[in-house]
C-alpha cells in the first residue's frame, strides 16, 4: 500500500473525502445500472413462465375431461 | 461473413448469446472494477502537484471516455435504424442510452467532486463541462423520446435523428480544451509521443479505461436481454427458450 496506515489512506492528507465519496458514488451509480435490468429480465421471465404454466395447465384439464 | 451479420440482426440468436455471455463476463468485469479501484486508491503514488485528490482520475476519465465512445454506439444504431430499418439496431440504441447517461453523470458528479480540492469551485461553466452536460441531456432526451410516443416505430425514429443530430456535439466535447480557454487539463495520455504521466499512475488508469469499456459492453448485452424480453414476451421462439 502507499500509505503508512489505513488512517492515512481515509484522510488522504485531507482530501479523502472527496476521493471516497467520489468512488462511493460511482459504484452506487453503476449498481443502480446493472441491477435495474437484471431484477426487471428475472421478472419478465417469471411473468412469462407463469403464463405459459397457466396455458398448459387449462389445456391439460380440457384434455382430461 | 453474411451469416454473422445475419445472426447479429436475429433476436433469438443475440438473446441466447446474451444469456450464454453475461454470467461470466458480469463477474469478471465486476472484480477488475473493484481492483482496479483499490490499486488507484490505496497502491498508486501520490500526484505530487495535486495531492490525493487526484485519484479521482480512475473513475473520471474512464467514465468520461466510455461516455463519449458509448454514443458513438448509440448514433451508429441510429443510423442503421434508419437506414436499414433492423429493430434490432432501435433495441441496441435504446440499450446503449441509459448506460451512456450513467457513465456521463458519473464523470460530471466526480469531476465536481475533483474540482472543488483543485480549482475551488464545485462547478464552472466551462466549455468542456458543458459539453459534458450537453452529452447528459442527449442521453436523457432519446430515453425521455423513445417513452413519449405511443407507437414504437415512430419513437425508435424520432430517437434515431436526436441522437444523429446530437453527434455534433461530440468533436467539441474532444476539441474543447483546445479550442476555449479553459479550467479544464488537456489529455494527459497522447496516442503520440510520450504520455505527460508515469508509468505507476498510467497503467491503474489504463486497466480502469478498458475495465470501463468491457462493464459497457456487459451492460449492453444485459440491457439488451431485458428489452427483447420485453418486446418478444409473446413470440413463439422466447416461450421456446423458457421452457427449455
Amino acid at each position: 500500500m502507499y500509505f503508512d496506515s489505513l488512517s492515512a489512506a481515509m484522510t488522504m492528507g485531507g482530501h479523502g473525502g472527496y476521493v471516497w465519496s467520489a468512488y462511493a458514488i460511482t459504484f452506487l451509480v453503476l449498481g443502480v445500472v446493472i441491477l435495474r435490468p437484471i431484477l426487471s429480465s428475472r421478472r419478465l421471465r417469471r411473468d412469462i413462465r407463469s403464463e405459459l404454466a397457466r396455458k398448459a395447465t387449462v389445456s391439460g384439464v380440457s384434455n382430461a375431461s | 461473413m453474411w451469416r454473422i451479420v445475419h445472426q447479429f440482426g436475429s433476436p433469438p440468436w443475440v438473446y441466447r448469446f446474451c444469456e450464454r455471455v453475461i454470467p461470466w463476463l458480469l463477474p469478471i468485469t465486476f472484480t477488475a472494477l473493484v481492483i482496479g479501484s483499490l490499486w488507484g486508491l490505496l497502491y498508486a503514488p501520490t500526484d505530487y502537484k495535486q495531492g490525493d485528490s487526484y485519484r479521482i482520475i480512475y473513475i473520471h476519465v474512464p467514465a468520461a471516455v466510455v461516455a463519449l465512445a458509448g454514443y458513438y454506439v448509440m448514433a451508429a444504431a441510429g443510423l442503421v435504424s434508419l437506414v436499414w430499418k433492423i429493430k434490432l439496431a432501435d433495441t441496441a440504441m435504446r440499450a446503449a442510452a441509459p448506460i451512456g447517461a450513467a457513465y456521463t453523470a458519473i464523470a460530471l458528479i466526480t469531476g465536481a467532486i475533483w474540482g472543488k480540492p483543485t480549482w475551488g469551485a464545485w462547478w464552472v461553466w466551462d466549455a468542456r463541462i458543458t459539453s459534458m452536460l450537453i452529452l447528459l441531456f442527449l442521453y436523457l432526451g432519446v430515453i425521455a423520446l423513445f417513452e413519449a410516443y405511443e407507437n414504437k416505430a415512430i419513437a425508435a425514429r424520432a430517437c434515431a435523428v436526436l441522437s444523429l443530430v446530437g453527434t455534433v456535439n461530440i468533436p467539441i466535447i474532444y476539441k474543447s480544451v483546445d479550442w476555449w480557454y479553459s479550467l479544464h487539463q488537456p489529455a494527459s495520455i497522447k496516442f503520440t509521443g510520450p504520455s505527460a504521466i508515469d508509468a505507476s499512475m498510467l497503467y491503474p488508469l489504463l486497466g480502469m479505461i478498458i475495465t470501463f469499456y468491457a462493464l459497457f459492453a456487459v451492460l449492453m448485452m444485459i440491457n439488451l436481454r431485458d428489452l427483447l424480453l420485453d418486446d418478444h414476451r409473446s413470440s413463439a421462439w422466447l416461450k421456446k427458450q423458457l421452457e427449455a
